[in-house]
């Protein structure tokens, strides 16, 4: 399936070979076999979406250019949706039905897109397990007792898992490259500003952005160009062009500089992972690029420095959840207006929303915001300051996204900060408000199976990513050196065993 | 505890001492970027690229009241008190 499996399955709708309403039925069936293992859905919005399926085979001539047309996707949980239950995995949403549409689903839908499901997610997008959901931790379909990762857990279970080509996750730290690494797809964390924040539940304002989990590089190249540009509803989506992400796509990466921060991802990471990436570096430079090392000096302080920004920025917009306006509230007898603010968010939020809420809360109170916040913020321009002076050299930057392979559900949970950990390659892209890809990369080795050889590209092991950073408003360059990769290895061919037949 | 009361959040006692272990672990771990040397760095609140772009003055459609009044936590009593979100009492 190496290519163009969106466009592919649309023009067979399109031209008739197939009914949307066959491709959705199938696409529900799937969810209906696998769902109870995956736990990948909160919502499954089935009649809704064969009623959507149904209107465009009715009216064929009306969708006969549309770029998805009757193509199914999956949104995750913190997108709102028209008249459809969106939760963000929180207690505090289970009720919630938005009576708007995020601009990203909007745009997927006026696209052709069937929505099929709301996708599960860690709450409010605060995790790199997806164990923070009120609905259950996702499993992974290479192995249902490990993490499919964070936050878009749900979303990139779905594709792996072939239920859905396309699903829309949200990356604050990683929550789109993390999740697509460990269940082998591809992932796009769009440069801040790229694609509109309108209708996302939000976490983090200053490093949230919207973007596609696909199986192949060409599908998230069409997803990314449907859903980007400018939008007057979101004040810090750039007016910026949007190119021609799928022409991009040419295969020639002759020339092309990819910086490699050797010092950087020297440690603290699997071996697995580290011959993995070694071993896609050397897969690009056959295809003609030239690896330059560059240092990123201050990016071993992006961890910390994320989470000082995040937190403080999520306990601002976390304020609104107080049971007044929408969402759950807290039945207090006798209580005022205080009480039950203060009842609604200790039933409504689980723990890890409530420990970043006080974290937040602390490095912002008065006293202590020097200290932390601004400082943060000063070590967040230094950040910005190395990735602009490794962009001097090189055209893009690789590194692994993940310094492990899926790990075990419960095996982090009670310590939140080797759950941080997970996001140490990803979030200093969030940081620099930089657009970066995954794509599936290797496999590690089982635990404990004899390794079987080039031959045997899985056995039994678990996907690895590849992640690709670039300058500012430069998808193109990492989508064509991730498509030319995609194009030299098998990689993105590999199923799962837990997949639609 | 001050800073949960500050945060409008209520805590069970168990809560309490767990949260203030991990947030005691967590500030630990961030002192690091304290020890930065950031003099005369400005701190980056935001990455914007192109100054925001002022839109024209124009009335635009809103989200309709019965649609948005349908979430309220009691929708029957906002619709029924005239459109409005009703609280627990807030003077004595």
């Amino acid at each position: 399936m190496n290519g163009a499996a969106i466009a592919q399955l649309r023009d067979e709708i399109r031209s008739g070979a197939r009914s949307a309403t066959d491709v959705c039925g199938e696409a529900l069936a799937g969810i209906d076999a696998l769902n109870p293992s995956l736990n990948a859905f909160n919502t499954v919005a089935a009649d809704r979406a064969l009623a959507r399926a149904a209107a465009i085979d009715a009216d064929r001539d009306r969708w006969r250019d549309a770029p998805l047309a009757g193509v199914p996707i999956a949104i995750k949980d913190n997108l709102c949706t028209k008249g459809l239950r969106t939760t963000a995995s929180s207690r505090m949403l289970d009720a919630y039905v938005p009576p708007y549409d995020a601009t990203a689903v909007r745009r997927l839908e006026a696209a052709g897109a069937v929505i099929v499901g709301k996708t599960n997610c860690d709450e409010f997008a605060m995790g790199s397990s997806n164990e923070n959901s009120a609905y259950g931790p996702v499993r992974n379909p290479w192995a249902l007792d490990r993490t499919p990762g964070g936050s878009s857990g749900g979303s990139a279970a779905a594709v792996a898992a072939q239920l859905t080509p396309l699903a829309l996750g949200s990356d604050t730290g990683g929550s789109i490259r993390q999740p697509a690494a460990l269940c082998g797809i591809v992932g796009v964390k769009p440069t801040y500003g790229r694609v509109s924040r309108y209708g996302l539940i939000a976490f983090a304002s200053s490093l949230d952005q919207v973007g596609p989990l696909t199986r192949t590089v060409a599908d998230a190249a069409l997803a990314l160009g449907l859903i980007a540009g400018a939008d007057a509803a979101d004040a810090t989506c750039a007016q910026e062009p949007v190119a021609d992400f799928t022409a991009a796509l040419t295969g020639d990466i002759r020339g092309t500089r990819i910086g490699v921060p050797r010092a950087l991802v020297g440690d603290g990471v699997d071996a697995d992972v580290s011959r993995a990436f070694q071993a896609a570096l050397e897969v690009l430079a056959a295809r003609g690029a030239t690896l330059v090392d560059i240092e990123l000096p201050h990016a071993r302080h992006a961890i910390p420095v994320y989470y000082l920004v995040a937190t403080a920025e999520a306990s601002s917009n976390l304020a609104r959840y107080d049971g007044v306006r929408y969402g759950f509230r807290a039945r207090t007898d006798n209580g005022d207006l205080k009480s039950m603010y203060e009842a609604t968010r200790e039933h409504g939020f689980g723990a890890e929303v409530k420990r970043r809420i006080m974290l937040g809360t602390y490095v912002l109170s008065a006293g202590y915001y020097d200290a932390y916040y601004l400082k943060a913020q000063q070590v967040r321009t230094l950040i910005v300051n190395d990735y602009d002076r490794a962009f001097e050299r090189a055209d893009l930057i690789a590194m692994p996204t993940s310094p492990t392979g899926a790990f075990r559900l419960g095996e982090r949970v009670a310590d939140p900060l080797q759950m941080y950990l997970a996001d140490v390659f990803t979030v200093s892209a969030n940081l620099a408000g930089l657009p970066a890809v995954s794509v599936p990369c290797g496999f590690t080795r089982s635990d404990g199976a004899p390794n079987l050889g080039e031959s045997h590209p899985i056995d039994g092991g678990l996907p690895i990513g590849l992640q690709l950073t670039g300058r500012r408003f430069d998808e193109s360059t990492i989508l064509r050196v991730a498509d030319a990769y995609e194009r030299d290895t098998e990689w993105s061919n590999q199923r799962p065993p837990i997949t639609r037949p | 505890m001050k800073i949960a009361a500050l945060a409008n959040l209520r805590l069970e006692p168990a809560e309490i001492d767990q949260f203030a272990q991990q947030i005691g672990h967590i500030l630990a771990y961030v002192e690091e970027v304290r020890q930065v040397d950031t003099s005369g760095v400005a701190p980056t609140a935001a990455i914007v690229v192109r100054a925001a772009v002022d839109r024209a003055d124009v009335i635009q459609p809103c989200l309709d009241i019965a649609d948005t009044l349908a979430n309220a936590p009691d929708p029957d009593d906002a619709r029924e008190e005239g459109g409005f979100f009703k609280v627990p009492r807030v003077l004595a």
